[in-house]
C-alpha cells in the first residue's frame, strides 16, 4: 500500500525533502562523515605524515593507563559536576526573581545578559587573566574585606575556581530560557493555589517545578555539552596548570592533535568524550523520565 | 520594604555583573602601576594614546586589517546560514515528506554533537582539500544548515505563522517558492534577525576553529590576533595596550547586540540559544 502524505493540494510529496537538502548534505559532509572518520583515525596510529597503520583498540586500552588522559577525564568531569548545577541554580534564582512583577525588569535582563554574550570572546577571556593575577583586582577587593589574597594562578583549586567563575559570570543565557518559561506559567495557577492555602514556597515546588522540568532539562544538557568541551578558558587563563588541576579534555585533544600531531590518539580521545557525554546525557534522561520528544 | 531588598540585591548583582568590563575600559587608560593599585575603575588621566598605538598591534598589520578579516569571515557566513535555515526550516515545518521523522531524529541529533569530536576529522578533510588557511572551513558550513538550534528556533517561529496564509496564496496560484518569498520570509523577520545576531556574536567569539584551520597572521581574525597579542606581552610590558586591543574588540558585539536586544530577548530565545 502506498503511504498517504500529508500536503497540500498540488505539492509534491519531494518538495519538503528538496527543501531539507542543505540539511542532508551538510549532515553527511560535517556531522556523519568526521563522525566515522574519527572512529577509524581512532584505531590507526596516524600522524599526519606516514601513511596510518591499523593498530585495533590500542588507542582505547592507552588510555586506560595513560596518566595524561586519565587526569584530564578527572578535571573535566569535576568542573562539569560543580559548574553546572551552581549556574542552573543561581539563574533560576535570578529569573524568579525577575519574574516577581517589578519595575525596570528590562535593565536588569539586558544587564544580566550582557556577560553571556560577551563571555567566550577572547578579549573578556583575557580580561579575565588581569582579574586574578596576584595584585589584580579579585585580590585588591578581598584585601579591601580583609581577607587574605589568593595565589589564584598557584593554586590548583583556585585555578579551577577562576574558570568556574568566568562560566557562572555568564549565566544569563541560562537565566533567558528559565524567565521565558516562567512567563508562560498562567498566573491563575498560582491565585488557584493560593485560595487553597498553599504558601509561596510550597507554590513552587508545587507548581513552579513541575512546569519548568522541560526548560531544566534542556539547561542541564546544553550546559553539560558546554562544560565538557571546555577549551577556551583554560587554553588562555590558566594554561591547563597549575599541576594539569585545569586541563580538561579539550586541551588535551589538541595538543595530541597539533603539538604530538598524534592525531590516532587526538580522534579515540574525542570519540570517548562523545561516548561520556552521550552516557551523561542519557542517564539524564533516564533519570527524569524525559523522552527524547520532549527536547 | 520587601521590594526595596530585592532591589538592592538585583543592583548589587548587577553591578558584579557589569563591574569587570567597565574596569577593563577603564585600565585600558591606565599604567601598570595604577591598574594593580587601585580597584576603583576610573583612571586618573585620560590619554587616548594608547589605543592608537593599541591600533597599531604587534604586527605589521593594523586593528582595522584585522576588522576586515572578520567581517570577512561573518558576512558571507551570516548569509549562507540565513538562506540554508528558511529553507530547511521551510521544509520541516510546512511539509511531508518520506523518511521526515527520520531526518528530525537525526537533525535533533546534531544539535548534541560536540563540537569537539567533528573538529579534528573535518580538519584533515579541509586539509586534504587544500583549503586551509582560507576563510572556506570557516564560511561553507554555513551553506548546509551546520548551525542546528537556528533550524530549530526557526521552525519553533514558523509554527506560529498561521497555515492559512500558505493556503490563501496557494489558491491565488503562488507556488511553494513563491509563498516562502513573498508569504513567510517578511512574517519570520524578527527571526531572521535573530539568526543574524546570533551568528554574528557567536562568529566573533569563535576561538577553536580559526585557532586550527586559520595559520597566517595576515589572515588571522579579530580573537587569534587578541591572541598573539597576549601572549607576546610579557609582565614587563604595558598592560594598557593589550587591555585597549580587548576593548576595541568587543565593540563589535556590543554595538549589534545594542541594537537588537530588544528583538531577540523577549521570546525567541525559546529555541534554547545560548552563548
Amino acid at each position: 500500500m502506498k503511504k498517504k502524505y500529508r500536503n497540500p493540494i498540488g505539492v509534491k510529496n519531494y518538495t519538503g525533502l528538496l527543501l531539507i537538502m542543505p540539511f542532508i548534505a551538510g549532515f553527511m559532509l560535517f556531522t556523519a562523515y568526521p563522525f566515522i572518520s574519527s572512529f577509524l583515525l581512532g584505531l590507526t596510529d596516524y600522524n599526519g605524515i606516514r601513511t596510518a597503520d591499523f593498530i585495533g583498540f590500542d588507542n582505547y586500552r592507552r588510555m586506560f593507563t595513560d596518566s595524561g588522559f586519565l587526569n584530564a577525564a578527572g578535571v573535566t568531569l569535576k568542573y562539569t559536576a560543580i559548574l553546572v548545577p551552581l549556574k542552573l541554580i543561581f539563574s533560576l534564582i535570578i529569573a524568579l526573581v525577575l519574574n516577581m512583577q517589578i519595575k525596570g525588569m528590562g535593565v536588569y535582563r539586558t544587564v544580566f545578559y550582557i556577560p553571556s554574550i560577551l563571555g567566550s570572546n577572547l578579549a573578556v577571556v583575557i580580561m579575565w587573566q588581569f582579574l586574578f593575577t596576584s595584585d589584580g583586582l579579585a585580590n585588591q577587593l578581598l584585601d579591601m574585606v580583609g581577607l587574605a589574597p589568593v595565589s589564584w594562578y598557584g593554586d590548583t583549586s583556585a585555578a579551577m575556581g577562576i574558570i568556574i567563575l568566568l562560566r557562572l559570570w555568564e549565566f544569563g543565557s541560562t537565566m533567558i530560557i528559565f524567565l521565558n518559561a516562567l512567563r508562560d506559567i498562567p498566573r491563575e495557577y498560582y491565585e488557584a493555589a493560593k485560595v487553597d492555602g498553599c504558601g509561596k514556597i510550597r507554590g513552587f515546588f508545587a507548581i513552579t517545578l513541575p512546569l519548568l522540568k522541560n526548560v531544566i532539562f534542556l539547561n542541564l544538557v546544553l550546559q553539560v555539552i558546554a562544560a565538557m568541551q571546555e577549551f577556551n578558558a583554560p587554553y588562555m587563563i590558566t594554561g591547563g596548570g597549575p599541576l594539569k588541576s585545569t586541563y580538561t579534555l579539550g586541551m588535551l585533544i589538541y595538543d595530541e592533535m597539533f603539538s604530538y600531531h598524534d592525531m590516532g590518539y587526538a580522534n579515540a580521545v574525542s570519540w570517548v568524550m562523545f561516548v561520556l557525554i552521550a552516557l551523561i546525557v542519557g542517564i539524564m534522561t533516564k533519570l527524569t523520565g524525559r523522552g527524547r520528544a520532549d527536547l | 520594604m520587601k521590594k526595596t531588598a530585592v532591589y538592592i540585591l538585583l543592583t548589587l548583582c548587577g553591578l558584579v555583573m557589569i563591574y569587570p568590563l567597565l574596569w577593563l575600559v577603564g585600565a585600558s587608560f591606565k599604567s601598570n602601576d595604577e591598574i594593580f593599585s587601585t580597584v576603583w575603575f576610573i583612571p586618573k588621566s585620560l590619554d587616548f594614546s594608547v589605543y592608537k598605538r593599541a591600533w597599531q598591534t604587534v604586527t605589521d598589520y593594523t586593528m582595522g586589517h584585522y576588522f576586515f578579516n572578520t567581517f570577512a569571515i561573518i558576512i558571507p557566513k551570516t548569509f549562507f546560514a540565513v538562506i540554508s535555515t528558511v529553507l530547511t526550516a521551510y521544509g520541516f515545518a510546512r511539509f511531508d515528506f518520506p523518511l521526515k521523522r527520520l531526518f528530525y531524529a537525526l537533525f535533533m541529533g546534531t544539535m548534541f554533537m560536540p563540537a569537539i569530536v567533528t573538529i579534528m576529522p573535518m580538519y584533515l578533510m579541509w586539509s586534504r582539500l587544500g583549503v586551509l588557511d582560507t576563510y572556506i572551513p570557516l564560511t561553507i558550513p554555513a551553506l548546509f544548515a551546520a548551525e542546528g538550534s537556528f533550524v530549530f528556533m526557526m521552525i519553533q517561529f514558523f509554527k506560529g505563522v498561521p497555515k492559512e496564509f500558505d493556503e490563501a496564496a496557494r489558491i491565488d496560484g503562488c507556488n511553494s517558492m513563491q509563498i516562502l518569498v513573498h508569504i513567510l520570509v517578511p512574517c519570520l523577520r524578527p527571526v531572521i534577525v535573530s539568526v543574524c545576531v546570533f551568528s554574528f556574536l557567536w562568529t566573533m567569539n569563535d576561538f577553536l576553529t580559526p585557532l586550527i584551520m586559520i595559520s597566517s597572521v595576515e589572515k588571522y581574525p579579530l580573537s587569534l590576533i587578541l591572541r598573539l597579542s597576549a601572549d607576546s606581552t610579557g609582565n614587563g610590558y604595558e598592560q594598557c595596550k593589550i587591555l585597549a586591543m580587548s576593548v576595541i574588540g568587543l565593540i563589535p558585539s556590543i554595538a549589534v547586540f545594542g541594537l537588537a536586544q530588544k528583538k531577540f530577548l523577549s521570546g525567541i530565545t525559546a529555541g534554547g540559544l545560548s552563548g
